[in-house]
């Protein structure tokens, strides 16, 4: 018999409903396969108590016959969702020990289908960065080695890191993560699984902690793009708690997965070739064109001019929403705080003391950037530099129905690369920023493996609200490609 | 714009955030970097462009004017460093 824990999440769902085995024999097996894989720092809490108990209720609930869509999945949290009742760090020093009083609508959405929490994953501090190494609870390791030196700790990619590396080490079935300028779909691409930021507005953000609030959004990630559809018909929908919430229905998106993608039109963005983009990149992007035409699509050359204007502008708007949001955490209605003489004093040494670096560094910049004087020179600016990039993927869309660019610029690289500069860092959400500046689904799913054995992801971006198309073609590109490689002891 | 020390240590100060002095050399170069980094921008003709703030194409949604929440004191300051009396505590800000 496979093990439990090397399922997909719909294999399990079809098992279960045969009675093959419970919900709580699924958890253990999680549970065990969790506690024996913490040297990968995935989890910062791990709730397998509670686990259990929502294993064994949803057992007696699948006895009664009410069977949500998710019922007896282990899945795993990014510690962004305020989970009520459980420890909810942002990854952050300055919410250590804050425990929500309320559950966030996306992760109370998953409960409602019958879900099993397996605790609170880890991420970059406050969801910045691409690396995982920002966390104030440990760096995550990637379960992937390389070929050429496999005692070298490789990152898992960022923000969604915990998330990308509990997935592919089987430690949980799927996972949350939330996407501000590619944290779902890099560490996805970095770790071998797929993952897709849905449209701006499909999920709720309510109760998910706030990073950039214009950019942010929640979505799954999965063993396989089945998987990613089932989860994501469960965490989206309207919410009135959000007022960016789009009030539209929720369609089946794993009935969309028909495997018939004749006559649609992918685009090829040709700015998508920056020079020094590896040989290994440009071949894997080859052949998932190839994959495309073979199944019956036409790719299509596209321009999408102000791609290189993308990253810029995201690191002002991004950060000066983040200045916004931050500024909550005072040292006064919750988290850490640090004694001072005077309220400013106060405020000043908490944040000093709760905030890492990265994080420091970019409140620093969004608040320069919304200061007087420097407002039009930055922020309006790059707000309007935004519409043009959001204005060049309608214009693509108006010839083409799905484009298709690798997810990341390199495989996943090693902990002590890329540390020294934050631009440098910053280079690898480079295809994924600009569907972020302008709202748009994008999935990462492993196209192949590079030389040294690594996964390399492709990216597939949609029209608005068209996640159906997304998931088409990239269930038919996910049969092409057949990627069944897997990570060091799973 | 380059950022010295001075221009540093204003910005912390607008962001609430206490700096050690020997930092501010090694801040002052990042930050200057970053936004050398982002100043490409200019480049851009934006003439007659307006400032996109949201891509979600919304009119902000409103709700009928009634309580729906409250009376949570007890879960409101359950997470606060101090809480005495039913109120967050601050450092004396009157003299």
């Amino acid at each position: 018999m496979t093990k439990l824990t090397n399922l997909t999440i719909a294999q399990a769902r079809d098992k279960m409903a045969k009675g093959e085995f419970t919900a709580l024999e699924l958890t253990e097996a999680h549970i065990t396969a969790m506690q024996a894989k913490r040297s990968l720092g995935a989890y910062i809490t791990e709730t397998a108590e509670q686990a259990r108990e929502e294993a064994k209720a949803s057992d007696l609930r699948r006895q009664a016959g009410q069977i949500g869509a998710l019922e007896g999945i282990p899945l795993g949290i990014k510690d962004l969702f305020c989970t009520k009742g459980v420890q909810t760090t942002a990854a952050s020093h300055i919410l250590e020990g804050f425990k929500p009083p309320y559950e966030s609508t996306v992760s109370g959405k998953l409960k409602a289908a019958g879900s099993v929490m397996l605790g609170k994953l880890n991420l970059d501090e406050f969801a910045m960065g691409s690396s995982n190494m920002t966390s104030y609870y440990g760096k995550v390791v990637n379960p992937w080695k390389s070929k050429s030196d496999p005692a070298k700790l490789l990152v898992p990619g960022g923000s969604s890191g915990g998330s990308a590396a509990a997935v592919a080490a089987r430690i949980a079935m799927g996972a949350t993560g939330t996407d501000t300028g590619g944290s779902i779909r890099q560490p996805a691409a970095f770790c071998g699984i797929t993952g897709i930021k849905p449209t701006y507005g499909r999920c709720s953000r309510w109760g998910i902690v706030a990073f950039a609030s214009s950019l942010d959004q929640a979505g799954p990630m999965a063993r396989d793009v089945r998987d990613c559809a089932i989860m994501l018909g469960s965490m989206a929908g309207h919410d009135a708690k959000d007022s960016t919430s789009a009030p539209l229905p929720v369609p089946n998106f794993e009935a969309a997965l028909t495997g018939d993608i004749r006559g649609l039109k992918v685009g090829i963005p040709k700015e998508y070739r920056p020079d020094g983009l590896s040989d290994e990149i440009l071949r894997v992007w080859e052949q998932g064109i190839e994959w495309l035409k073979a199944a019956g699509a036409t790719p299509v050359e596209i321009s999408l001019p102000h791609t290189k204007y993308a990253l810029p502008t995201y690191y002002i708007v991004a950060p000066a929403e983040a200045s916004s949001n931050l500024a909550r955490y005072d040292g006064l209605r919750f988290g850490q705080r640090v004694e001072g003489k005077t309220l400013d004093d106060m405020y000043k040494k908490s944040r000093a003391a709760g905030f890492g670096s990265e994080v420091r560094r970019r409140i620093m910049i969004g608040t320069y950037v919304l200061s007087a004087g420097y407002y039009d020179a930055y922020y309006s600016k790059a707000q309007k530099v935004r519409r043009l990039i959001a204005e060049d993927f309608t214009k693509a869309f108006q010839d083409v129905d799905v484009i298709l660019t690798p997810t990341a610029p390199s495989a996943a690289f090693g902990m002590d690369e890329n540390t020294d500069d934050p631009v440098t860092m910053w280079l690898n959400d480079v295809f994924t920023i600009p569907t972020s500046l302008a709202g748009l689904p994008g999935l990462s799913l492993p196209a192949g493996l590079n030389a040294d054995g690594l996964p390399l992801g492709l990216q597939l971006i949609g029209r608005p609200f068209d996640e159906e198309t997304v998931f088409k073609v990239a269930g038919v590109m996910e049969s092409a490609a057949n990627f069944t490689a897997l990570p060091e002891g799973v | 714009m380059s950022l010295d020390k001075k221009a540093v240590r204003a910005i912390a100060e607008l962001a609430r955030i206490e700096i050690p002095d020997e930092d501010l050399d090694h801040l002052a170069g990042e930050l200057s970097g970053i936004l050398q980094f982002v100043e490409q921008l200019a480049e851009v003709d934006t003439t007659g462009i307006a400032p996109m703030s949201s891509v979600a194409d919304l009119t902000l949604p409103l709700r009928k004017d009634e309580v729906t929440d409250g009376g949570q004191v007890a879960a409101v300051l359950a997470n606060a460093p101090d809480a005495d009396d039913g109120f967050f505590t601050v450092p004396k800000v009157v003299e």
